[in-house]
């Protein structure tokens, strides 16, 4: 005999397979949504279907979406010229609030990172290159991260890009706004004094 | 080995990954208790004031906080960097592996002071050193015996007859080294070894590493080395490193 009822055992078994939730987490939530109306939790549950069902990745910079090409790929405003490649969709979201870039994406959907098994081939690097030769493009931003991982995956795509004679840039590293300066480690200062601008 | 609440100590990053909100769990390795796995929080960050210096492969002096179930690290700050890992793909792929191997070697809270300075002195070696394959050996046998998996070298492990130039031996991962032509004929694991690369072993595993990073190897020598260490070692570890895999690609990739 159980204690518990079949449905809220299995949802508990659910939650606990997120990341960043153990079984404590996972049955308050359970019991929350037990308690909670019962519109709150369909929406939930009609939530959890729609992002499986409605969304795809674009053909073209494997952004997700919920038509492809996406609304970025399709807009004529966008400069074609330039592509920025990003690790996570995330990213793409964090340059677009910025209003500065008016390119387009090229999402990667990770970083080298060979001690997880990440290689290149788990990456959207083919399709990148082959997007390079197929458009107009003259210039590839590399928005990886400033870590490790995001650094190999930018000089592994720099060299791949180089045959191709495009311009190939790296987002720029340095101080973060809102830092201090007595913390910043060795790495970083000497970049920044590298990157220096005239004031 | 209580550790106080509050304690010091200096690490190298061997691994980490992301955490909840903004927060990584770092796997260290540390001079005091070896192998240490912490929490940073916050570090994913931009303004973070921690994570530049919890980059994989530095090296810093840390402040960590005694937690219930992880230790938390409160401070950090770079004794070196190793910049030079940082900016040659090649250099990054075998800073990973020296990481991974080192890693899948010891277990967690196992002091060994000797493995932290090798580790150190790997880094160091791969920021400057031009034949990194050979780095990456005489890394390996170091390791190897400071973990307690030196390889037999110079006698037959079956008959302890002492192995002489002349007819080829035998290196066997199941035995732990060397056969001599009589004992190795026929056993399932053994391959043959050649003279020169027995001698290079040899030198490495009895010398200093000023005196074997000026050795000149061949391709050809260079790959039997390679073979008959890596054979050797995914023996013991029973498992393939995920680094190698890279390793492999970048190599290949970069002699196109």
């Amino acid at each position: 005999m159980r204690a518990i009822a079949e449905p809220v055992a299995k949802l508990i078994d659910e939650f606990s397979r997120l990341p960043g939730i153990g079984p404590k987490t996972a049955s308050r939530l359970t019991f929350y949504l037990l308690r909670a109306p019962k519109e709150q939790a369909l929406a939930l549950a009609d939530a959890l279907r729609e992002l499986k069902e409605r969304t795809i990745f674009c053909s073209i910079c494997f952004n997700i979406t919920e038509a492809s090409p996406c609304p970025i790929c399709r807009d004529e405003g966008r400069d074609r010229s330039i592509i920025c490649v990003v690790e996570e969709p995330l990213d793409v979201l964090a340059i677009e609030r910025t209003r500065e870039y008016k390119g387009l994406y090229h999402v990667l959907h990770g970083a080298i990172s060979p001690v997880e098994g990440i290689g290149p081939d788990e990456l959207k690097i083919r399709e990148l290159l082959e997007r390079l030769k197929a458009e107009p493009v003259e210039e590839v931003l590399l928005a990886t991260n400033p870590n490790l991982e995001g650094e190999a995956t930018a000089m592994y795509l720099a060299r791949l890009i180089a045959p191709l004679g495009l311009r190939v840039t790296r987002l720029a590293r340095g101080l973060p706004v809102g830092g201090d300066l007595e913390y910043a480690d060795e790495v970083t200062l000497t970049r920044a004094l590298e990157g220096r601008r005239e004031m | 080995m209580g550790r106080e609440r509050l304690y010091r100590t200096e690490a190298i990053v061997l691994k980490r990954s992301d955490f909840g909100e903004a927060d990584r769990l770092l796997t260290l390795y540390t001079p005091e208790w070896g192998k240490l796995r912490v929490i940073a929080k916050g570090v994913r960050k931009p303004a973070s004031r921690k994570s530049g210096h919890l980059e994989l492969f530095t090296h810093s002096r840390l402040l960590v906080a005694k937690g219930r179930n992880l230790d938390i690290v409160t401070q950090a700050e770079t004794i070196h960097s190793f910049r030079p890992l940082r900016e040659d793909l090649l250099r990054t792929g075998w800073a990973y592996y020296a990481a991974e191997l080192l890693d899948r070697f010891v277990g967690e809270g196992v002091e060994n002071r000797l493995l932290f300075n090798l580790l150190l002195a790997m880094l160091g070696w791969l920021c400057e050193d031009v034949d990194l394959d050979l780095t990456a050996r005489f890394y390996e046998l170091r390791l190897l015996a400071l973990v307690g998996y030196r390889p037999q070298l110079f006698h037959c492990l079956a008959c302890r007859a002492e192995i002489e130039p002349g007819a080829t031996p035998f290196f066997s991962p199941a035995s732990g080294g060397l056969l001599c032509p009589r004992c190795g004929e026929g056993q399932r694991d053994a391959r043959e070894i050649s003279m020169p690369a027995l001698k290079v072993l040899r030198f490495m595993q009895t010398n200093r590493y000023e005196l074997c990073r000026r050795l000149r190897i061949g391709r050809s020598l260079h790959a039997e080395l390679e073979e008959t260490m890596r054979r050797y070692i995914t023996y013991i570890l029973e498992r393939n490193l995920k680094s190698v895999e890279f390793l492999q690609r970048l190599q290949r990739e970069m002699s196109e």
